[in-house]
This record gives structure tokens, C-alpha cells and sequence, in this order.
């Protein structure tokens, strides 16, 4: 079994530096499979195995410079075993059984946190610049590599059938369409042409047509809103700005409120938060609102009354726990999408797709059914330092559950007084589908949870 | 007073001038080598005479169109020796408001039609002044002076052949100083007499002592006279020599330190205080004091210079276009 | 208002003829001017009223009468001075650029230049390279001069007296096609502006900018396009430099899309100029981009099939319009 040496990757490559390690040790990798990511001076090139084996031992830290043919990770042969890779601290034996001509030092070090099963969009340096240079959202690609990873064959593959709505639209449609209000997404896109003013107007006139709705279908301010960035942002904000006016004024105008606050002592939680993040690679750490949500979620999935839509008259239960998740946008706006089923998604994950809603809310790229999704929303103001949220519902949903900042205070704890890590829970119930007794029974059930954070 | 007095008095003058315009100089290579004149800067040390004894010749509407090399004809022409300091500091009260800068020295009142950076352009532009004097009556002359290098271009030979065949009233003033920047004349030209090239077009033409001012002078005057008659142009060639450099930017590779020697022995400017001191023109006081007193002058021009203002940035696009209603 | 049949020709010796009556400081020289009537006629019988000092003919030699333009302007005189064509104002062009138009700033404001300078321009007659260039977008290039185009037989007439007036210099380019153009023109026609761009056509569906010889193939693919339902506004530049950006704007702001038509060639041209103004302050009022008809990048051929591919025509202007309608 040879091991993985600096592949010369030009006739004028003498030496090469080590950007990105692909594979850890443990990891079984087959001929073919893409181990590093190499500067060449020229461009990041992605070095493949030529052989199978399993990852002993990466011999080279990142950042580091070495001639071609210096060996940059020993390999064992496949079917050999694997280093220790999983949570058991203890010495592994085995590393012990492999002949291993370096010193095996990660294998004395903290063990490798199993990489989270659904890590969204795992992609390289090289991958992700190659997107940027042909304009691919890496969102919208599935990953055909190992363990889902995005290749850059997938990249170009993505940049070879983009998807219809990357129509180009004139300087002047773009206007148009703002100031007709019009939605660009809304507009057939000629395949041989860009979109003109006279398709939006077109389209203008289409929409001037009366037209009823045969289902009420669940309205956000968002939904107008979550489109491609367009070329002014400001005209964009504008209108994001006035949907919210209509959807908000609606929601107070034709929503009876009532608002219970309780009190949540989170001492538990961070304590069991802080432990579980010493397991976690610091992009993976977990935050308070994770834990939050998953604990709505749960609430939400004990009190169903709370979940769903107030329509016709009548309430429908939403069909899963599907939290929307109040993003603020930079430069003013917010949107609300959902992280579907929260109530059966672990608090890594939860905490990853809120870490992938927001970076996507901030760069425009939320799916439409993300936003029309949300059963019950969440809005944590926490980190801008308020006490309490009372918060105004997205019709047609029931209850909105706000957050205020977690603060250390004096407590009342068996007798004694205590500093604890407090928050105030509010929420903002529909009159006309729960009464206060449901909503302080909800607002209990979030509290018990968060007094057992190892079950979250 | 004896009869010999005016002539004491101009004799005076002209080393005066030639004296201002030496020092002048000087001070540019100090003010330059300590960065505070910037650009190009072409030093006409050795060549005074010419300035001094042609302007001597002229009257004072007469026209001056002049090349880069133009301190010195700006300063005998009597552009005020302030405004032309200040032109090299580029501020306001320079003679063309610090626009211009050393190679285009421009001043209305004395009718100094500017230095001129493209060697021989300012010819047929001199053919023009004379052609409007001509044709609106006027007696006046325009000197026009350009160097030996200018006579290789073909600006040159169109201007002359227009001068001459319209009979226009201009002297052409050949400062020969045997270089074209870097170029020795017989190097540049296959006949090195260049009064008798621009003889070819008919007209006047004969050369002359540029390094003897009262040589200069004289032959200018009979010149001026001529044209002003109603005359054709005519063609001077001023055979002198530049003691430095052509530029700051010139190694001077080019010549032996013999050849500039041998040349510094005529010395335009003590050749005429050595003259006027055995004529009993000039003691030894009377130079002292004619040194202390253009030291003086130039002290107070770079002090005006330097606390002179500078064209405001807003101004930036002003005249490139004459005021709407102007002119 | 009375009119009489007249000639582009006819209509600049005209402009001539009265400048020269009006003030004694006007007159023309150049090569061929007098005796012979100019190259292109425009000067015939000037030099019978006016005598030979006033119609100055001129060795061959257009630094030297350019520059002495220059000088007798700056003397006190306003000289017209003819240049046969733009392929010798090359021979010229050290006056005009670093004395002509670059005194009036390098001497601080003392020095300004009231000179006119005629010449014509352009291809179309099968002269071959050397006498078809169209360089006026060189000029217009440069700070300190203005440069017209006459087009119209009222711009003939008109633009020299306001370009004498001027106190500045003016560089007025014939296009060799005009000046057989035949038309009425005003008994009283005088004197026009040279700052505005005109509208020769008003239309509502694309811009086409033109000037010169150009604007009447841009009028006749207007009238193509017409035909097909399609409503071309036809702008006449007139005044190359400064350029009238707001005529150009205000148009392109009604119609979404423009096209410039330019006998010069591509690189680096006044139609790239214009292309790029209208980018910079109109670009979100554009519905295609901006389409460019100009003249192929080859020393223009002798042989008419050769020349007329080369050059901008009526089709290729109307075919550009359409492109800005069709695809993107």
C-alpha cells in the first residue's frame, strides 16, 4: 500500500501546497476518490486517490508547501482497521496493529465527532469557487460525491442545465417589473431572448385580471419578497416593506390576540448545551435558540390547537411541526421559513438548517415552499437584547412564540436565591381557535421541555 | 556725463538682462534638484546673448513665438520675472497660471505668443501672426525662434516656403547650439549651413555670433528694419552654444568636457563684462552691486512663488474652452 | 416663407460669401481654393468678389496653413481654413491638436483661437483607403475644439457663421456625399445653433443615432422599419463634440433602444462613446442592448460591392433596429 504523495499536476510543477484535507484519518477511500485540495500557483486543484485503502495518518497540516512526491498522508491497505473515529476517548488498540511509518499523533488526539448525517451542501474550496465562477447556487445542486458531497462535476453539470428561472431580464424589464409590480418569476421566460418590457407588461396585464383564489392559500409577507436578488434592493425592500404593512395591519385588523408571558429558567439546558458543544466541531456548536425551537416544536406537537391555520372560520391543523423561523434581512425586512418537522429533527440538525435558513434568507435563495409552509413561528430578539417578544401572528397561522434574550438573574431556587440563565417566553395566540388555558398549558410544555434538555 | 553715456547705459542693460537670465537659470538647476520646479526643464546657460540681443532689436508690440528652451526670451522679451518664477512653482500668478509650467511660458501684454514643446510647431503658427498683421495693416514683426534641430522637420520648410512666398513679416531666429538634444548637427544635417537652406526659399538669411550680444543686436535691428519695410522674412542664424545639459533628465553623454570647455572660454556673458570693463562701462562695483540686486530680485521671486496660490482643483477644466459670451 | 432651390454646396459658399461681407477679419484658405473653386466646388466665384487676399490659395503644405490659420487667429483675423480632405488634415494634425486646441489652456486663458477649419470627410465615391476615412470621432476626441457635422442644407447655411462666431476653434466636416444633396431652403435661412442634436425623425419604438452621411440611410431604414410597424426616432448628432447627451436620453428614455450608426469604424469610436454615455445614464431605461452600425474594420475598398459592404447601410441599420426588438 503506497501512500498519498504531492501529485505533480503541470510539467512546470516542482512543488504544491496542501489547501484542504478531504479525508480523515479512518476514512476508507477508493481509487478515484478526492482526498485534498492542492495549490498548484496556478489554480485549487482537487487530488484524487490512484488507489484503494484506508486513511491512516494526514501527514501534512494545511497550509503547508512540499515539493511534488512528498507524502502527505500514509494509507493502510482496505479491510485494515480503522483508526478510532467515533466517541470512545479510550487509546485505540488498533492503531497499534497497523504498521504506521509516521507517528499516528491525531490518533492520540480527541476523537472525530461523527460528521452529521445531513450536513447540507458539503462542497470544496474548488467546488464552491467554481459555482461562484459560473454562477451555479450550490443550494440547488445534490451532491453525487462521497457522503453526498457536491463535486465540481455536479457544479458544471448544474451550470449546463440552469434552472428556467435564471431567464436574463433587460435593465429596463427589470425596472418595469418593479415599478408594475410584477413578479419576474411570474413572467414566461422566452427561451431565445431575454425577458423584455413587453413580457412584463404582458404579465402586468394578466395579473390586473380579477382572479379568486380557489384556496386560501396560507399568505406570507415573505413570499413576494424571497426572490433572486434583483438590481435594486432597495425597490425590492420597498416592496417587501409594503407586504408586510398589508399581512400585518390584516393580522391585527382581523386577529384577536391575547398574549401569556412565562419566565424559563434555561440553567439546564446551556449547562447540557455547553457539554454537548464539546463534541461538536465549532461550526457545528450548538446555540440557545436551537435548543428553543426544538423545544416550541415539541410543545407545539403536545398542544396541536396551536399548530396550524385559522381558515374559513375554522381551524386546520397544520399536517407537521413545521416552525417558521423569523430572519431579519440585512437592511431591513424579515422572512419566516420553515424548518419542517422540528418536532422530530435532532437539535444538531435543527441547529444546522437554521444556520442554512439564514444564510439563504440573507442571500435570497429561500424555496417558495419554505415560506408558505410555517404552522406556528418563532421569533427570537434575544440578541438584540429585548426582554420580551409580543409578537404580531402570520395569518393564517394561530400562535406566534417569541423569545427575549437569555440574561443571568437572580432566581428563586428550592428557597434560595440563585443566578440563573433566564428568558421570557410570550405567546401570541389566535382568540379564535385557542383560549389562554391552551396557550399556558403550550407555554408550560415548552418550559418542562427545556428542564430536560437530554430528551430534546 | 560724457557723450559715451547712453550707450554705457544700454550696454549696462544688456548684461543686465543677460545677467538675470544666467542667474535665473542657475537657480532653476538648485530649485530643481531640490524638487520644487518639477517637470521638464531645458536651461538656455550659454545662450543669452541671443535672447538679449534680438529682444534688444524689437519694439514693444512686436510678436514673440518661442520654443521649450524660452526662460530666457521670456525674460528679455520683459515677461515679468515673477510671473515666470511662479509659472515654474505652477501657481496662479504665473504667466500662464502655473498651466503651462517651464516648456510654455505665455504673457499678452508683451505679445509672447509661448513656448512651444513640438519642435518647429511654433513656426507656422509665427507665419499666422505675421499673416494677420499683414493683412490688417499692421507694421509690426513677430520674431519667431526655433533651434537647429527644428530645421530637419518638415513643419520648417512649409513654414518658410509660406513665409517667404507671401512675403510675411517675420524674423526667423535660428539658435544653433549644435545639438538636437542628444543629435550633433552634422549628424542631423546633410548641409550644416542653415542660413543657406532657408536662403533656398528666397529670402535673407545670414548667420551670426550668438555669443556676442552687441553682434546679436545688430544684426537683428538691421533685420527688423528690413521686414518692417515691407520687406520678406528673414533668416538669422544664431550660432551659439548651451553650456549645460539639454535637460535635467540629460547624462550629457554626448559631448566631450573639451568641447564644452573650449566653448565656456566664450562665454556670451563675460566676454561682455570683460568687454565693458576695458570700454570703463563697468567697475568692479557696479557689477557687485548689479549681482546683489538680481540676487535680490530672485530671492523675492521665489518667495513670491512660493507663497503664491495655486490653481483651485475646481478650476481644473477652466479654458480649455473660452467662457461662454467671451472673446 | 419663401424658399429657393438650393445645393448643400451652394448653401455652404453661401454661409461663406455672407461671413466674408459681414466682417473683413473672415477669410478662406487652402489648397485649390481660389482660381480653381476648390476641390468639391464650394468655393467657386469666392475669389472673383473677394480677391486674392481673401481667398488665400495655399501651397500643399497643411501644418504650415493650418498653423498659420491658427497664428492669424490668435493675430486678430477669423480664418476658414479649407483641408481637401480628413485624410491630409493628418498632415495637420500636430497644429490642431497641440497648438489649436491646447493654447487657450496652456497659456492660462490669454490665448484663444476663433478658427474655423472645413473638411470633408467620408467614403461612399470609391475613393479606395486613403481617401475614404471618417476620423471626425478622432476629433471629437479632443478637449478645446468643437466639432460639427452639417447634414441638413440648413446646417450648411447655417452652422458657419455661428462656428465664426465662436471663440474657439471649429472643425466643420462636409460628408463628400452631401454636397450634390438638393433641397428648398428658407430665402431668410441664417444662422443655427451648433450645440443641440436634432430629431429628423420622431419615433417611439427604437433610437437611432446617426450623423453626416449617415443620416439619410438611418431616415430610409426608418422608413423600412415603418413598413413592418416599427417606430424609429432618427436623431441627427450635428455637434459631435460636445455632444448633446441630453437630445440622445431624452429619446432613449421613450424608446428603450438605440442604435448608432457610425461611418467610422468600431474600435473605439464616437459610436462606442455614445453606446457607452447611454449605458452609464440610461441603462435602466434599456430594453435591448445597444446595437452599433459602423464601417467594417478594413482600409475601405476600392470596388463599389466591396465599399458598400464595408459601409453602414440602410438594411444593416433597419436589421439592427430589429435585433433590439428580436433576440437579446
Amino acid at each position: 500500500m503506497s501512500d498519498f504523495t504531492m501529485p505533480s499536476l503541470g510539467a512546470d510543477m516542482d512543488e504544491g501546497t496542501l489547501l484542504e484535507w478531504l479525508v480523515k484519518p479512518g476514512d476508507s477511500v477508493h481509487k478515484g476518490d478526492l482526498l485534498a485540495v492542492v495549490d498548484t500557483s496556478k489554480a485549487a486543484v482537487e487530488v484524487e486517490s490512484f488507489a484503494d485503502g484506508v486513511v491512516q495518518d494526514l501527514v501534512v497540516e494545511p497550509g503547508t508547501r512540499v515539493p511534488v512526491g512528498a507524502v502527505l498522508a500514509t494509507m493502510a491497505p482496505l479491510g485494515a482497521e480503522k483508526v478510532p473515529a467515533a466517541a470512545a476517548p479510550a487509546p485505540a488498540p488498533a492503531a497499534a496493529v497497523v504498521a504506521a511509518p509516521h507517528p499516528p499523533h491525531h490518533a492520540a488526539q480527541a476523537p472525530h465527532a461523527p460528521h452529521p448525517p445531513h450536513a447540507p451542501h458539503v462542497s470544496s474550496p474548488l467546488v464552491r469557487r467554481e459555482a461562484e465562477k459560473l454562477g451555479v447556487d450550490l443550494t440547488t445542486v445534490s451532491g453525487t460525491g462521497r457522503g453526498g458531497a457536491i463535486t465540481r462535476a455536479d457544479v458544471d453539470r448544474a451550470a449546463a442545465h440552469p434552472e428556467p428561472r435564471a431567464a436574463r431580464v433587460t435593465p429596463y424589464a427589470r425596472r418595469l417589473a418593479r415599478e408594475l409590480g410584477v413578479d419576474l418569476d411570474q413572467v414566461p421566460a422566452p427561451s431565445t431572448r431575454p425577458v423584455r418590457a413587453a413580457d412584463v407588461r404582458a404579465a402586468a396585464a394578466q395579473a390586473e385580471q380579477p382572479t379568486t383564489p380557489a384556496t386560501p392559500e396560507p399568505t406570507t409577507p415573505e413570499a413576494k419578497a424571497a426572490k433572486p436578488p434583483a438590481s435594486s434592493q432597495a425597490a425590492r425592500r420597498e416592496e417587501m416593506r409594503r407586504t408586510i404593512a398589508t399581512v400585518m395591519a390584516r393580522s391585527k385588523r382581523e386577529i384577536p390576540h391575547y398574549y401569556l408571558t412565562a419566565t424559563i429558567d434555561l440553567d439546564r439546558a446551556l449547562a447540557w448545551m455547553r457539554e454537548r458543544n464539546r463534541d461538536l466541531p465549532v461550526t457545528e456548536r450548538l446555540v440557545p435558540a436551537a435548543l428553543l425551537l426544538k423545544a416550541t416544536a415539541l410543545a407545539a406537537a403536545a398542544n396541536p390547537a396551536l399548530n396550524g391555520f385559522w381558515v374559513d372560520d375554522g381551524f386546520r391543523p397544520g399536517a407537521g411541526i413545521h416552525v417558521g423561523v423569523a430572519i431579519s434581512l440585512r437592511g431591513g425586512g424579515l422572512v419566516a421559513p420553515a424548518l419542517h418537522d422540528a418536532d422530530t429533527r435532532s437539535v444538531e440538525e435543527l441547529m444546522a438548517g437554521m444556520r442554512d435558513l439564514v444564510t439563504r434568507a440573507r442571500a435570497g435563495r429561500l424555496r417558495r415552499a419554505e415560506l408558505s409552509d410555517p404552522t406556528l413561528t418563532v421569533t427570537n430578539l434575544g440578541e438584540q437584547g429585548v426582554e420580551s417578544v409580543h409578537g404580531v401572528i402570520y395569518p393564517p397561522q394561530v400562535a406566534l412564540v417569541g423569545f427575549g434574550r437569555v440574561a443571568d438573574r437572580p432566581w428563586a431556587v428550592d428557597g434560595l436565591l440563585g443566578v440563573r440563565p433566564l428568558t421570557v417566553a410570550t405567546l401570541a395566540a389566535d382568540h379564535r381557535a385557542t383560549d389562554g388555558f391552551t396557550g399556558g398549558r403550550f407555554l408550560a410544555a415548552v418550559d418542562e421541555r427545556l428542564q430536560h434538555p437530554e430528551d430534546l | 556725463m560724457s557723450a559715451q553715456a547712453p550707450q554705457t547705459k544700454h550696454h549696462q542693460e544688456l548684461l543686465r538682462t543677460m545677467l538675470l537670465i544666467r542667474r535665473f537659470e542657475e537657480l532653476c538647476a538648485e530649485l530643481y534638484s531640490a524638487t520644487r520646479i518639477r517637470g521638464f526643464l531645458h536651461l538656455y546657460v550659454g545662450e543669452e546673448a541671443v535672447a538679449t540681443g534680438v529682444m534688444s532689436a524689437l519694439r514693444p508690440d512686436d510678436a514673440v513665438v518661442s520654443t521649450y528652451r524660452e526662460h530666457g526670451h521670456a525674460l528679455a522679451r520683459g515677461v515679468p520675472l515673477d510671473a515666470v518664477m511662479a509659472e515654474m512653482f505652477g501657481r496662479q500668478t504665473g504667466c500662464s497660471r502655473g498651466r503651462g509650467g517651464s516648456m510654455h511660458l505665455f504673457h499678452k501684454e508683451t505679445s509672447f505668443v509661448g513656448g512651444n514643446a513640438v519642435v518647429a510647431g511654433g513656426i507656422p503658427l509665427a507665419v499666422g501672426l505675421a499673416l494677420a498683421d499683414r493683412m490688417q495693416g499692421r507694421d509690426r514683426v513677430t520674431v519667431c525662434f526655433f533651434g537647429d534641430g527644428a530645421v530637419a522637420e518638415g513643419e520648417f520648410h512649409e513654414a518658410m516656403n509660406l513665409a517667404a512666398l507671401w512675403r510675411l513679416p517675420v524674423l526667423f531666429c535660428c539658435e544653433n547650439n549644435r545639438y538636437a538634444m542628444g543629435t550633433a548637427l552634422a549628424k542631423e544635417h546633410a548641409q550644416t549651413d542653415l542660413a543657406l537652406r532657408a536662403s533656398s526659399y528666397g529670402m535673407a538669411a545670414w548667420p551670426v555670433d550668438g555669443m556676442d550680444v552687441l553682434a546679436v543686436e545688430d544684426a537683428a535691428t538691421r533685420a527688423v528694419e528690413e521686414i518692417r519695410g515691407g520687406g520678406a522674412p528673414v533668416f538669422l542664424e544664431l550660432r551659439t552654444y548651451r553650456f549645460r545639459a539639454h535637460s535635467m533628465y540629460d547624462p550629457d553623454r554626448y559631448r566631450t568636457k573639451e568641447e564644452v570647455a573650449a566653448w565656456r572660454a566664450h562665454d556670451p556673458l563675460l566676454g561682455f563684462q570683460e568687454l565693458m570693463q576695458k570700454e570703463g562701462q563697468l567697475d568692479d562695483e557696479e557689477l557687485a552691486a548689479l549681482e546683489a540686486e538680481v540676487a535680490a530680485l530672485l530671492d523675492r521671486a521665489v518667495e513670491a512663488a512660493d507663497q503664491a496660490p495655486e490653481e483651485p482643483v475646481e478650476d481644473l477644466t477652466r479654458f480649455v474652452t473660452s467662457p461662454a459670451g467671451g472673446a | 416663407m419663401p424658399t429657393v432651390e438650393t445645393t448643400y454646396r451652394e448653401a455652404m459658399r453661401a454661409a461663406m460669401r455672407e461671413a466674408m461681407r459681414a466682417d473683413d477679419r473672415v477669410f478662406l484658405m487652402g489648397e485649390d481654393v481660389g482660381s480653381y473653386g476648390g476641390c468639391f466646388a464650394v468655393s467657386l466665384g469666392l475669389l472673383e468678389e473677394f480677391g486674392p487676399e481673401r481667398i488665400r490659395d495655399t501651397p500643399l503644405s497643411e501644418s504650415a496653413f493650418v498653423g498659420a490659420g491658427i497664428g492669424a487667429a490668435i493675430g486678430g483675423m477669423r480664418p476658414i481654413v479649407e483641408i481637401m480632405t480628413v485624410n491630409f488634415s493628418l498632415l495637420a494634425l500636430d497644429q490642431i491638436l497641440n497648438n489649436a486646441a491646447s493654447l487657450l489652456h496652456m497659456s492660462g486663458g490669454q490665448f484663444n483661437v476663433p478658427l474655423v477649419i472645413r473638411m470633408t470627410t467620408g467614403a461612399g465615391r470609391q475613393l479606395a483607403a486613403q481617401h475614404s476615412h471618417s476620423l471626425e470621432g478622432w476629433y471629437a476626441h479632443i478637449p478645446g475644439l468643437r466639432v460639427l457635422a452639417p447634414t441638413t442644407l440648413e446646417d450648411a447655411r447655417g452652422m458657419l457663421a455661428t462656428a465664426l462666431a465662436d471663440p474657439d476653434p471649429v472643425l466643420i466636416f462636409e460628408h463628400g456625399s452631401l454636397y450634390n444633396l438638393k433641397g428648398e431652403l428658407a430665402e431668410d435661412a441664417g444662422a443655427v445653433d451648433i450645440d443641440r442634436a436634432a430629431v429628423r425623425r420622431a419615433g417611439d419604438d427604437v433610437t437611432v443615432v446617426a450623423y453626416g452621411g449617415c443620416v439619410a440611410k438611418a431616415l430610409t431604414a426608418a422608413e423600412q422599419l415603418a413598413a413592418e410597424g416599427v417606430s424609429a426616432e432618427v436623431i441627427d448628432l450635428r455637434t459631435l463634440r460636445p455632444l448633446d447627451d441630453a437630445t440622445i436620453l431624452a429619446s432613449v428614455r421613450r424608446t428603450h433602444a438605440a442604435v448608432v450608426v457610425d461611418e467610422g469604424w468600431r474600435s473605439g469610436s464616437l459610436s462606442a462613446e455614445i453606446s457607452a454615455r447611454i449605458t452609464e445614464q440610461a441603462f435602466y431605461e434599456l430594453d435591448a442592448p445597444v446595437e452599433r452600425v459602423c464601417t467594417a474594420e478594413v482600409p475601405l475598398p476600392y470596388p463599389r460591392h466591396l465599399e458598400e459592404a464595408a459601409l453602414p447601410q440602410p438594411e444593416t441599420i433597419a436589421a439592427a433596429a430589429r435585433r433590439t426588438r428580436e433576440a437579446g
